[in-house]
């Protein structure tokens, strides 16, 4: 069994609370999460850690997304850094890494599971 | 151990050069900064300029504060007058003393003026700093003629400086002919004849035997040949001494005619000493220009932050414009070089002389001369520094331009080869950080500094900048981003020619990709500045810059800070007392801002709406602090209160303020209204700026503070209110058409060809026929504002979004605040860990 299988998937809010092409965040135990809506991209919701490692604050899911050179990516509103939306790599400083979280829709909600 | 003490002495060009490369080396040094003159380093080789109309202002290159910022300790005014070597310290002239553990002398050098029987007549002068200029100038009011003795190259910079003052002007020279020292007799006969042609006189050979009161005019001057001549006042400008004289008491070794002896680390023969710049003598020789003393500087430097370095002579080639003639020297221009071969075209028609020396075998360039004609200076020097080897025939070179000239273009060049001189700038340093993404001239001049000395580099710079981009296949890119191949300014007109009301139409139409950081937040600009919808509409929503997404300015620590209109700075007891209350409540860090007006921090994401809703109920609007908008219009008391005050100041500039509040811009804006010329609110230093007159208003604009401050210029004088209105809407209409993302409008408008009288030509005169179009606009948004808060809490869609959690209520655990001075402030990282550790 490999590790995602053996988390519980988390129901943490609904479709509505997401706002289309931005991000929010939710609480998931202790951790923050930020949720990021792009209908019409493979998955429609990507979901990384709230926190940005480099501002050392709890900002990521106010931050721009976009794409460079076609990777997803969401930009720090403190500094911004460039983060994966699939991989939670800093592409100005690929050794940092942000947790990504696995999620999925279930009707109208939204489930979490492990990063 | 304690921090090294660096004790610098003298703050001329390389003294401050060196000051900014230690620092920027970020050694732990502990500098201290002492300078004769009364004013800290200024441009001394544009010291001309001064009668062009630069201000000392203009001139200088550092400032007080800037060495207060850099945490320099900076002593001006009070010169060292004694080293002694034993206790490693200095005394000044005023008693002071300070210890070192590195002592590097910048001092420079003075001007030479020859044992003259009278020349220490009040009308003798000499030509070096600021307070030089400023009693030449006051000399000058009286009088009808001057004399320059000496014809070197600053001898007849001072005699252009002379007749421009409207002197019958006279330069006096010991040698036979002009320019000795760097051009050849051809090219020196040249010169005298195009100085001559401009109404200069000029007696060479000549050596003054005394200077005594004159008849017709203050002086006369005698002559060995038994001539004279006379004159109301005279400059001397007969060559530079080194100034050594610390050294010498000191007993430190200086050369023969003068000059601190050092090594090639610019060592002096104590250790613990340096020397740069003219004060020092390198390999036997005094270096008169700048760019090697900055090479001294910067091995110096280098030195003390640990690394080798070695000072290896300089090339001393020079180019020139001599009383709008031009002058250019490079190498051995006299050809005094074993077997050296010369080549001289001279044109007597053009007045153009031209000459080349060359190796026996004709392969390599030792050394040029030009006059009247600098084109071909550039590519000479290339061949020389380079040692790049010369076509078959070097004399076509030089000859007039038969159609297949061999042009050596840039990329001919080496790497390895020297751009720009005064900052040691090669040109793999500029291809680099073309390669970095720098595709500007101005971004290469900020990342390399090249072309930000003499500027004798900048022809250039710029054309090694576009064959670059050409080679790289950019036919010189100004796209935005890589989502829209376009300029700010083309999407702006694509929007408005096009009737786009959406990112995502714009990017449909005329983009790839998905967006990013950089066009998102600019589109949605453009689209506010065409359209004024809401910011927050759903369309809109994802493109705002997370400050302009949540109506406030994010902290360090996520939290915002709240600022609310205070139009003109003018505000009631009763509404100040609101914003004290709100503050209070909500436990706001509160500070006044630049702005004139109040901010609050610390607030969260949650607390945004109800502290809008209680200011707002307060009759507050928002401030726009988040935005690129009008900021604010800063006011002076003005004629209400004011003794001195011409016009109502306040009420003018809360009408603009109310005027422009809520117009989106490529950048934020910000005016200032003050009520007199003496200027308080610093009008002369916002994006328009208003100066009462009697008779109405003055209009400025361009100015900025910041990071790179710019006066304002003048616009129009003497305009009533209604005229003042139109010019300004206008104005700043047409700014938010064609200015670049991000670009204020002091940068705007020194790129903006043709300038001020382009603007004005735009403005005043309508020259493109948009002037109703521009007004037409402006009223849209002046009559479509509407305070951006107001509208945010009339609607609970859009307050959805002011939690931090959207599925709890408990705030963000990464806030932390810490009690200093009776407010709060956030906790530092450390802090965080500690308190944050407690409470669990
Ligand atoms: C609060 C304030 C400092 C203060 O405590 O006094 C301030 C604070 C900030 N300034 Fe400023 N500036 C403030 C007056 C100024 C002034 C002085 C003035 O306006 O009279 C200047 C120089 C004048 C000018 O702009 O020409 C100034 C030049 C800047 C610049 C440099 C702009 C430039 O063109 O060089 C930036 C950076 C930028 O905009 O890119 C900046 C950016 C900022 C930012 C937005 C930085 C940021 O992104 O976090 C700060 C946001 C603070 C906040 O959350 O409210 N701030 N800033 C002042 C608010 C004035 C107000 O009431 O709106
Ligand atoms: C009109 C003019 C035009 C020029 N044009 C050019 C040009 O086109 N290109 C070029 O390369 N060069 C030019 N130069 C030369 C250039 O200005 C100098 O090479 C350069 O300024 C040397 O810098 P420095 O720091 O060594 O000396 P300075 O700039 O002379 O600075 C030395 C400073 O040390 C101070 N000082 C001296 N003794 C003491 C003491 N005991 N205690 C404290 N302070 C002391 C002096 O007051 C002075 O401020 C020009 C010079 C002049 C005057
Ligand atoms: S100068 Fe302005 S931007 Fe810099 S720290 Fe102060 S407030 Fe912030
Ligand atoms: S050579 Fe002087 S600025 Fe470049």
């Amino acid at each position: 069994m490999t590790a995602l299988e053996q988390c519980a998937w988390e129901a943490v809010c609904e479709r509505n609370d997401l706002v289309q092409g931005a991000g929010v965040c939710v609480l998931l135990g202790r951790d923050q999460v930020a949720l990021f809506y792009l209908p019409g991209e493979d998955r429609s919701i990507y979901a990384l850690g709230n926190r940005d490692p480099i501002g050392e604050a709890n900002v990521l899911s106010r931050g721009i997304v976009g794409d460079i050179g076609g990777q997803l990516v969401v930009a720090s509103p403190l500094y911004k850094q460039h983060f994966s939306l699939e991989t939670g790599i800093c592409l100005e400083d690929p050794g940092i890494r942000i947790p990504v979280y696995a999620v999925r829709l279930e009707g109208d909600s939204v489930l979490l599971g492990c990063p | 151990m304690g921090k090294r003490r660096v004790l610098v002495v003298g703050n001329g060009m390389v003294g401050h050069h060196f000051l900014e490369t230690l620092v920027n080396a970020q050694t732990d040094c502990q500098i201290t900064v002492i300078g004769e003159e009364p004013r800290p380093a200024y441009d001394r080789v544009h010291l001309s300029d001064f009668f062009a109309g630069r201000s000392p202002e203009d001139l200088a290159i550092g400032s007080r504060q800037m060495y207060q910022e850099w945490g320099l300790d900076a002593h001006f005014g009070d010169p060292v007058k004694k080293i002694e070597r034993d206790a490693r310290r200095v005394i000044t002239g005023g008693g002071r003393v300070f210890d070192y553990d590195t002592l590097v002398l910048a001092t420079g050098s003075y001007p030479f003026v020859p044992p003259v029987p009278g020349a220490d007549h009040r009308r003798c002068l000499t030509y070096r700093t600021i307070d030089d200029l400023g009693n030449i100038k006051a000399k000058a009011k009286g009088s009808k003629v001057g004399v320059v003795v000496g014809g070197g190259l600053l001898g007849l910079e001072c005699a252009n400086a002379l007749r421009n003052l409207g002197l019958e002007t006279h330069v006096v020279e010991f040698a036979p002919g002009l320019m000795g020292v760097q051009l050849d007799d051809g090219g020196s006969s040249m010169l005298r004849r195009k100085i001559e042609d401009l109404g200069v006189h000029v007696h060479t050979g000549m050596n003054t035997k005394s200077i005594s009161a004159g008849e017709a005019c203050a002086l006369k001057m005698e002559f060995a040949d038994g001539s004279a001549l006379e004159t109301d006042m005279i400059v001397f400008s007969a060559g530079i001494r080194p100034q050594d004289a610390l050294a010498r008491d000191a007993e430190l070794a200086v050369g023969e005619r003068g000059g601190i002896v050092v090594d090639y680390k610019c060592k002096t023969t104590d250790s613990s000493i340096f020397a740069i710049g003219e004060c020092a003598l390198f390999g036997g020789r005094i270096y008169g220009l700048v760019a090697p003393g900055y090479r001294m500087a910067e091995v110096v430097a280098a030195q003390l932050a640990g690394e080798d370095a070695l000072f290896q002579g300089a090339d001393m080639s020079t180019k020139l414009k001599l009383l709008g003639v031009d002058v250019g020297s490079i190498g051995d221009a006299h050809g005094r070089g074993d077997g050296a071969l010369s080549y001289v075209y001279s044109d007597g028609r053009q007045a153009s002389y031209k000459k080349l020396v060359t190796t026996a075998d004709g392969k390599r360039l030792l050394g040029a001369v030009l006059v009247g004609d600098c084109s071909d200076y550039d590519t000479l020097l290339q061949y020389f520094l380079n040692e790049i080897a010369l076509p078959a025939d070097p004399q076509t070179l030089i000859l007039p331009t038969t159609g297949d000239k061999p042009v050596l273009g840039v990329a001919a060049l080496p790497s390895t080869a020297t751009i720009c001189s005064c900052h040691n700038v090669t040109k793999g340093d500029i291809v680099g950080c073309i390669d970095a993404g720098c595709v500007s001239l101005g971004a290469v001049k900020g990342e390399t500094r090249a072309g930000t000395g003499c500027g004798g580099c900048a022809a250039m710079l710029k054309n090694l900048l576009e064959d670059e981009l050409v080679a790289r296949g950019v036919a010189v890119d100004k796209s935005i981003c890589e989502h829209f191949p376009h300029t700010r300014q083309g999407l702006y007109h694509l929007a408005m020619l096009e009737d786009i009301r959406s990112f995502d139409e714009l990017l449909q139409k005329h983009g790839r990709g998905r967006g990013c950081e950089i066009c998102k937040p600019a589109v949605a600009s453009i689209m506010a500045s065409l359209w004024n919808d809401h910011i927050l509409d759903q369309r809109h929503l994802a493109l705002q810059d997370t400050n302009d997404n949540y109506l406030a300015n994010m902290q360090k620590d996520g939290t915002y800070s709240v600022v609310p209109r205070v139009a003109g700075g003018e505000i009631t007891p009763a509404k100040l007392i609101a914003i004290g209350a709100v503050a209070d409540k909500y436990n706001l860090y509160t500070k006044i801002t630049g702005g004139q007006r109040i901010d609050l921090f610390g607030a969260t994401l949650n607390q945004l709406p109800s502290i809008w809703q209680e200011l707002v109920d307060a009759g507050f609007e928002t401030g726009h602090a988040y935005g690129k908008a009008l900021r604010t219009v800063k006011s002076c008391v003005g004629s209400t209160w004011c003794r001195y005050g011409v016009q109502d100041s306040v009420g003018m500039a809360i009408a603009l303020e109310n005027r422009y509040k809520g117009l989106r811009a490529p950048h934020k804006i910000k005016s200032g209204v003050s009520g007199c010329t003496r200027e308080c609110a610093e009008a002369q230093s916002k994006d328009f700026g208003v100066i009462a007159t009697e008779n109405g208003w003055n209009l400025y604009v361009g100015g900025n503070g910041g990071m790179k401050p710019r006066h304002a210029d003048l616009f129009a004088a003497d305009l009533d209110d209604e005229t003042l209105v139109r010019y300004i809407d206008r104005f700043l209409m047409f700014y938010v058409r064609t200015a670049d993302r991000l670009q204020r409008t002091s940068v705007w408008l020194d790129n903006l060809e043709g300038g001020i009288d382009y603007l004005r030509a735009v403005v005043i005169d309508d020259s493109l026929g948009i002037a109703a179009e521009l007004e037409e606009q402006m009223a849209h948004i002046v009559n479509t504002y509407a305070c951006e808060w107001q509208t945010t809490l009339a609607d609970t869609e859009k307050l959805k979004r002011f939690r931090h959690f959207v599925n709890s209520d408990k705030p963000d655990s990464g806030v932390v605040f810490i009690q200093e001075r009776e407010q709060i402030r956030p906790a530092r990282p450390e802090e965080r860990l500690r308190l944050v550790a407690v409470a669990d």
